[in-house]
Order: C-alpha cells, then sequence, then structure tokens
C-alpha cells in the first residue's frame, strides 16, 4: 500500500498480520492512541482513589487509622505527579494527539510510526516503574509532587531511599516517551497535511496539540535536568541542589547547593506544563462547542494567535509559583506583569467560546454539556489565578486551600471535563458505537455538579487560612468547626463524583457491545476526521486517495447550502444546493 | 535562567517568524479551494526526517541551555571553586573539528555518487569521533588525578555531567552512523545513503557547535 504523501514521496505502512502486530505491537496510531488513552486511564483511576483516601483523612481524621501522615503524604504526591503528568499530558498528547492529528490533517498515519509505538512502549514502563515504588521499602516518595529538595531526598521524607529514586527514573524515562512522541506530533503536523489543508485551515484542536507539543519538547528538559541532578545528588553525593545540613542530628556530605535552583528549574517545566495541558483542552473545546452550536468558531484567527501566543508567554511566568520562595522582590514584579499579561490571549479565547454560542443552534448532547461545563470551570479557576498571579494577594492565600481549589478548577476540573467531552465526541467514530445517552447524561451532571461542591467551598477554607499540606487540623485553634464540618461534606462530594465514574465506564463497555450502531458522522461535523471512508477508520485512514482540502474547517450553517454543514473536503462546486441534490 | 531565556526567545522567534511565513494572516473562512496551499506554490517539500531530525535539536539545545543556565546558577554560589581544565580538551576539539569534515566530506561523496568516497568518509568519521570520545575519557582520567572527583566541587560535578551529556548524545549518533556503515559495507550505493549521511552530517555539525560552546564556557569559567 505505497502511497504518495506531499512530504515524502513514497511512504510504505507497516501491514500488520497477526493479533499481536495488529492490536500489542502496532504503529497504527489509532491503536497506539487507544493504548495510551486506555493505559492512562487506568492510572488515573489508581491516582482518584488515592485523592478519596485523602479525602477520608481529612473529612474524617480519627475514623481511618491506617492512613497515617507519612502515607498521606505519600498520596499527595503520587495523585498529583500521576493527575498532571501521567494522565493528562499522556491522555492529551499520547491519546488525543495520537488519534486527531492524522485523521484530522488528512494523513494516513504518523510520518515515524516505529517511533510512536516505541513511545508508547517507554510510556507504559515509565507507568510501571512508578507504580512499582508502592511495593518497595519505605514505598512511594511522599515529597510533594514538586519533589522540592532539600527534603525529597533526606532521611524522614516518606519513600526518600527506594521511592524517590523511582520516582525520577519513570519520569526520565516518560520524557524519552514523550520526546519520540513530541517528535511525531510536530513532525506529521509540518509535513503530512493533505493537500490543501494549510495551517489555517486545521481544526483548533490540532492547533491546541501542535502548540502543546511544542511546549512540552521545549519543557520536559527542564523536569529531565533537575531529575538528574537530583538523582545525582541522592545517589552520587554531589552538591546541585543540596545545601550544607544536618540531617538525624548528624552533618551531611552535602554542602553549598541551591534548592531555589531546583524550583527554577522545576517551574521552568511546570508553568509550561500547565498550558501543556490547557492548549489542547483549549483546542477540542472549541471544535465541541462550534460542532454541537451548528455555528462557526467564533474568531479562528484570533483562536489561533491566541494558542500560539499562550505557548510563547507560558515560558516567561514559572517564577509566580515561587514568590514565597526568598526569591528578590523585584522578580515577584516581573512575573507578576507577565502572569496578568498571559490572562489577555486566555481571556479572548473565552470570550470567542462564548461569542460563539451567541446565536448559535445548540445541541445539548453530552460532549456539548462538558464544553459548556469547561466555560464555567475555567473562568472560575482563570478569575482565581489573576488573584493568585499578585504577589500581595499570593503571599497570605499561598500555603492554604484557596490555591488547591484554584488549580484544581482551573488545571483538574477543567481539562478532565473536556477529557470526558472530548471522549463522547469522537466515541463513536473510534467504536462505531452510539453511547448510551442517559447514562452520558447523569454522568455529566453528577460529575459537574459534584466536582464543584468539592472546590467551590475549598475557596472559603483557603480565605479562613486553612493551610493545606496538613494531615489534621486537630488543636489548632484559628480553625472553627464549621470548617471541620465543611471538610467532611467535601469529602463526602468527593466519594460520590469517584463513584459517579462508574456510570462513565460501564457506558462506554457496554455501549462496546450493546450500543446503537453510530452513523460515520453522527454530528454532522465538518473536519476531515468525520469523512473517512469507513467507521471506525482502518488502517491507513483513507481510501485509495487522501482527501483533498477546500476548505476551514467550521463551514457550519452556511446560508445557500443544501445541508448544514460543508464538510472540509467538499470541492467548491459541489456547494451549490442545484448540484449537490 | 539567562542562558534558557536566550535560547527560548530564539525558538519562539523562529517559531512565530515560520507561522508568519505560513500566512497565519490569512482569513481562511474566505479562500476556497486547494490552490491556496503554499506547498504547492513553493515546491518545496523537505523530508520528514530532516524536519523531525530540526524539531529533535531543539529539544536537544534546551537541554544544554537548561544546564548552562544551572551552571550559572550555582557559579554564583559560594563554594565553587574553578577546576583546570585538562589541557587534553585542545587536541579533543581539534578531533571533533575532523568529525565534521570527514563527515561533511562524506555526505558531499554521497551526492556525487561515490561508493568509496562514502565508505571512506564513513570510516574516517567513526574513527574521528571514537578518538574524540576516548580523548574525552583520558580528560576525565586526568581531572580524577588531580583530585577533583564528582563529589569534590560544582565546577567538577557540572563538567562530568555536562561533557557526559554531550559524549552521550555522541553515542546516539555513532549508532546511525553505525547502522549507515554496515549497510555501505554491505554493498548499499552512494545514492541509497544520501538521507542517512546528511541526517548525520547536520547531527555532527550540530554537537561540533554545542561542544564549542560548551568549551568556551568551561575555559572562560
Amino acid at each position: 500500500m505505497a502511497y504518495v504523501a506531499l512530504a515524502d514521496r513514497e511512504q510504505e505502512l507497516s501491514h500488520p498480520h497477526s493479533f499481536l502486530t495488529k492490536y500489542i505491537w502496532s504503529q497504527d496510531h489509532k491503536v497506539i492512541a487507544i493504548q495510551y488513552g486506555l493505559t492512562a486511564i487506568a492510572v488515573g483511576v489508581v491516582a482518584l482513589i488515592l485523592s478519596v483516601m485523602m479525602r477520608l483523612q481529612l473529612g474524617f481524621p480519627d475514623t481511618f487509622s491506617l492512613i497515617h501522615p507519612s502515607e498521606y503524604y505519600q498520596f499527595v504526591t503520587m495523585h498529583g505527579m500521576i493527575m498532571v503528568i501521567y494522565l493528562l499530558t499522556a491522555l492529551f498528547l499520547g491519546g488525543f494527539g495520537n488519534y486527531l492529528i492524522p485523521l484530522m490533517v488528512g494523513a494516513r498515519d504518523m510520518v515515524f510510526p516505529y517511533l510512536n509505538m516505541l513511545s508508547y512502549w517507554f510510556y507504559l514502563v515509565s507507568v510501571i516503574i512508578l507504580m512499582s515504588s508502592f511495593f518497595v521499602t519505605g514505598g512511594p516518595t511522599g515529597a510533594g509532587w514538586t519533589l522540592y529538595p532539600p527534603q525529597a531526598i533526606m532521611q524522614g521524607t516518606p519513600g526518600a531511599d527506594a521511592g524517590i529514586i523511582l520516582m525520577l527514573v519513570s519520569l526520565a524515562v516518560f520524557i524519552i516517551a514523550f520526546t519520540m512522541g513530541g517528535l511525531n506530533y510536530v513532525t506529521t503536523v509540518l509535513q503530512a497535511r493533505t493537500r490543501g489543508m494549510t495551517l489555517m485551515r486545521m481544526p483548533l484542536s490540532v492547533w491546541g496539540i501542535f502548540t502543546a507539543t511544542v511546549l512540552g519538547l521545549l519543557a520536559f528538559p527542564a523536569l529531565l535536568v533537575s531529575a538528574i541532578m537530583m538523582a545525582f545528588d541522592k545517589i552520587l553525593g554531589t552538591s546541585f541542589f543540596m545545601p550544607a545540613i544536618i540531617s538525624l542530628g548528624e552533618q551531611t556530605e552535602y554542602m553549598g547547593g541551591s534548592p531555589v535552583l531546583f524550583q527554577h528549574l522545576f517551574w521552568f517545566f511546570g508553568h509550561p506544563e500547565v498550558y501543556i495541558v490547557a492548549l489542547p483542552a483549549f483546542g477540542i473545546v472549541s471544535d465541541l462547542l462550534s460542532t454541537h452550536a451548528r455555528k462557526n468558531i467564533f474568531g479562528y484567527r484570533m483562536m489561533v494567535w491566541a494558542i500560539v501566543g499562550i505557548g510563547g508567554l507560558s515560558f516567561i511566568v514559572w517564577a509566580h509559583h515561587m514568590y514565597v520562595s526568598g526569591m528578590n522582590p523585584y522578580f515577584g514584579f516581573f512575573f507578576a506583569t507577565t502572569t496578568l499579561i498571559i490572562a489577555v490571549p486566555t481571556a479572548i479565547k473565552v470570550y470567542n467560546w462564548v461569542l460563539t454560542l451567541w446565536q448559535g443552534d445548540i445541541h445539548l448532547t453530552v460532549p456539548m454539556l462538558f464544553a459548556i461545563a469547561f466555560i464555567f470551570t475555567f473562568i472560575h479557576g482563570g478569575l482565581t489565578g489573576i488573584f493568585l498571579g499578585n504577589v500581595v494577594v499570593d503571599l497570605p492565600l499561598s500555603d492554604t486551600y484557596f490555591v488547591i481549589a484554584h488549580f484544581h478548577m482551573v488545571m483538574g476540573v477543567s481539562p478532565i471535563l473536556v477529557v470526558f467531552g472530548a471522549i463522547y465526541h469522537w466515541y463513536p467514530k473510534m467504536t462505531g458505537r452510539m453511547y448510551n445517552e442517559r447514562l452520558g447524561q447523569a454522568h455529566f451532571w453528577m460529575t459537574f455538579l459534584g466536582t464543584y461542591s468539592i472546590y467551590l467551598p475549598m475557596h472559603y477554607l483557603g480565605f479562613l487560612g486553612v493551610p493545606r499540606r496538613y494531615y489534621a487540623y486537630e488543636g489548632i485553634e484559628f480553625i472553627p468547626q464549621s470548617a471541620i464540618e465543611l471538610n467532611a461534606a467535601i469529602t463526602i462530594a468527593a466519594i460520590i463524583v469517584a463513584l459517579t465514574q462508574i456510570i462513565f465506564f460501564v457506558n462506554m463497555t457496554w455501549s462496546l457491545f450493546k450500543g446503537k450502531k453510530a452513523d460515520p458522522n453522527p454530528w454532522g461535523s465538518a473536519s476531515l476526521e468525520w469523512q473517512t471512508p469507513d467507521t471506525p477508520p482502518i488502517h491507513g485512514n483513507w481510501g485509495p486517495e487522501l482527501p483533498t482540502v477546500y476548505r476551514w474547517a467550521y463551514d457550519y450553517s452556511v446560508p445557500g447550502a443544501d445541508k448544514d454543514f460543508i464538510s472540509q473536503d467538499t470541492a467548491p462546486s459541489d456547494t451549490a444546493p442545484e448540484t449537490n441534490t | 535562567m539567562i542562558a534558557v531565556l536566550i535560547f527560548m526567545t530564539a525558538a519562539v522567534a523562529i517559531s512565530y517568524w515560520w507561522l508568519w511565513n505560513q500566512k497565519i494572516m490569512e482569513e481562511p473562512w474566505l479562500t476556497e479551494g486547494a490552490e491556496v496551499d503554499l506547498r504547492e506554490q513553493t515546491g518545496i517539500v523537505p523530508k520528514s526526517a530532516k524536519s523531525g531530525l530540526i524539531v529533535f535539536l531543539a529539544v536537544v539545545s534546551s537541554i544544554f541551555s537548561l544546564f548552562i543556565s544551572a551552571y550559572f546558577m550555582r557559579m554564583s554560589l559560594n563554594d565553587w571553586l574553578p577546576i583546570e581544565e585538562p589541557q587534553l580538551l585542545w587536541g579533543n576539539t581539534a578531533v571533533l573539528l575532523f568529525c565534521s569534515m570527514a563527515i561533511h566530506w562524506t555526505a558531499r561523496a554521497a551526492n556525487k555518487g561515490s561508493n568509496t568516497g562514502v565508505r571512506n568518509g564513513l570510516l574516517a568519521t567513526g574513527l574521528f569521533t571514537s578518538l574524540f570520545l576516548i580523548g574525552q575519557l583520558l580528560a576525565w582520567q586526568e581531572l580524577v588525578e588531580q583530585g577533583q572527583y564528582l563529589q569534590s566541587n560544582p565546577a567538577a560535578a557540572f563538567f562530568y555531567l555536562i561533557t557526559g551529556l554531550h559524549a552521550a548524545h555522541l553515542l546516539g549518533g555513532m549508532w546511525v552512523w553505525l547502522k549507515t556503515t554496515l549497510r555501505v559495507l554491505a554493498g548499499q550505493n552512494a545514492q541509497q545513503t544520501i538521507l542517512s549521511v546528511e541526517l548525520c552530517r547536520n547531527y555532527w555539525h550540530y554537537l561540533l557547535a554545542v561542544w564549542l560552546v560548551l568549551f568556551v564556557l568551561f575555559l572562560s569559567t
């Protein structure tokens, strides 16, 4: 099946024959995407369970004797790291990136399919290494997901022996996996777009994933560098980050290192990471809103520029995570300014989403509900971000539940709502079946209202000054009884939300076998992935010839057209009603 | 973080410049048809592998510029004792220069279709690169004899770490070199090796440039 791609004159697709090469050692981007997705969701469930354990301790402190302080910190650490990196990054880029990029730009596969396969297997290895740290002496690291030295590698921190080493190794392997995948996503967008698919005709999902991948490729090295240097400090006894310090009453060999250096390196990765997760969500949600409101996305060019602008700005805001680290106060002024500037393109995107809905023909399908809910949670989390971006407001709030509430709204709940919306949206294409609408609606409402009842009260706890990272609050005088009771209520909401996800898994699994057969294009979507000859698309995606693209991806409700959308591969002469009937 | 910020500014500027050239100001809702595709007008279609390598080199640059940033920041703390770089590094630098010349010459031979030229060029590249790697090991050896261990002083630690990382990247390149050389020795003709050899050439030139930056950094601090 040799074919002519625009980039390389000729490229051979692999020919899978056995079950093993077709579904396990597969080089097909769609299979790899699903492997990535399932692994990420599986590890995400682990992180979800960990968060419930944390909430049980916080809500009912004396009831669960099996959760000790050290386990609590291990749960915190693993929950954070898994959710941010092994779930969200892997799912958006490895999962949706893999599935959508070739289909949306009209390619048969990624440009380096073998590398793509390796990427998944390296990712799986990194997950296995991470999970194995639950089973070593001392357990996983409890250093907090930011792994700040010196405590991350000092005796007394849970998992300071094997746990932290496994964490650093796992991160390094993950970064290698991500780099292999990322090279594919970027190069595929650059090289393998089909005829007529200019950059400005790409759906915003591709723009979001593409830009996020570029950010990831440039920012993950910062995590790699800090992980390598910390591993040297831990294993070989160098002093990159470790100051002269006394441990367990004895002077250690360390001297002169700088913990703040680690924070700079970590957050130089850490802040772009926020956008690595957010930009794909921005892109996908734009497509969901436009499709289900039967209206072109408002301000497409602005949306693209905003994505690209946010990408550039995201590298100069990192130190707003470090206002309390004791760095030069003038830096705080600079980083507060850049942080507020980055709110401008972000706000443009929010306005454009709302204006896309304005006078649209809104279909309240499950994906649409999730997309609209995202606008709520994202505005909410974004506004509290403006609070925290200012140094004077951040200083008192930094160590409280306000921060937990802020970043869970903006970086936890918002992207996860998009993940769910995207899964429901593309489920018919991926599986060829429709999901159960009622279960989907139930899942949406319980998740949306449930997460709100978890995180909204946390803002209030933050204003009260309830400190985060604490295992228990007994004997702290300024925390009123009502806050303790609120914590119990939050825990109950968290348990309900966690259990609600069972509905999702039941729906997905049941529909896979018993769901109604799906239409090839059930939403009437104009973008290319819905125009494949087969549903689900077969290996190679397109028939004997690659599609040609004649228009952008948002021709919805065009006056005079015979349908309420014109797909991207419809030639100009076919759009007039008389020629098409 | 100055070094990495300079790199990021350059990377972002190049990306924006490239996007600008891709008609990012175009209003896509007004244009119809397939002819607007720039690639059809210019006819310039680079090889995927070459674009992929450029993206990969951006990642590697990010790693090195972060290490350089960390180097400067750690240097400003008061326990930093500058080390005396082995004089051997001058020789190694010259050898690495020969590597680049050899692979450059190989690529020209491949484009001219000279089978023996490609073979000899690749072998010379392999020889010089191995020499460089051995030279770096000897330089490490010299430092150890000076009593500069990994733990003794942050300057030494950074020296081992950064040179080791550079050598690791060369070793990665040697993997591709080995596969190409084996194919050539098995009788593949020059025409078919152009892509591999050119990729090697770009990679070796890049690593030479990185080494020159690192060398200046070590000498000047």
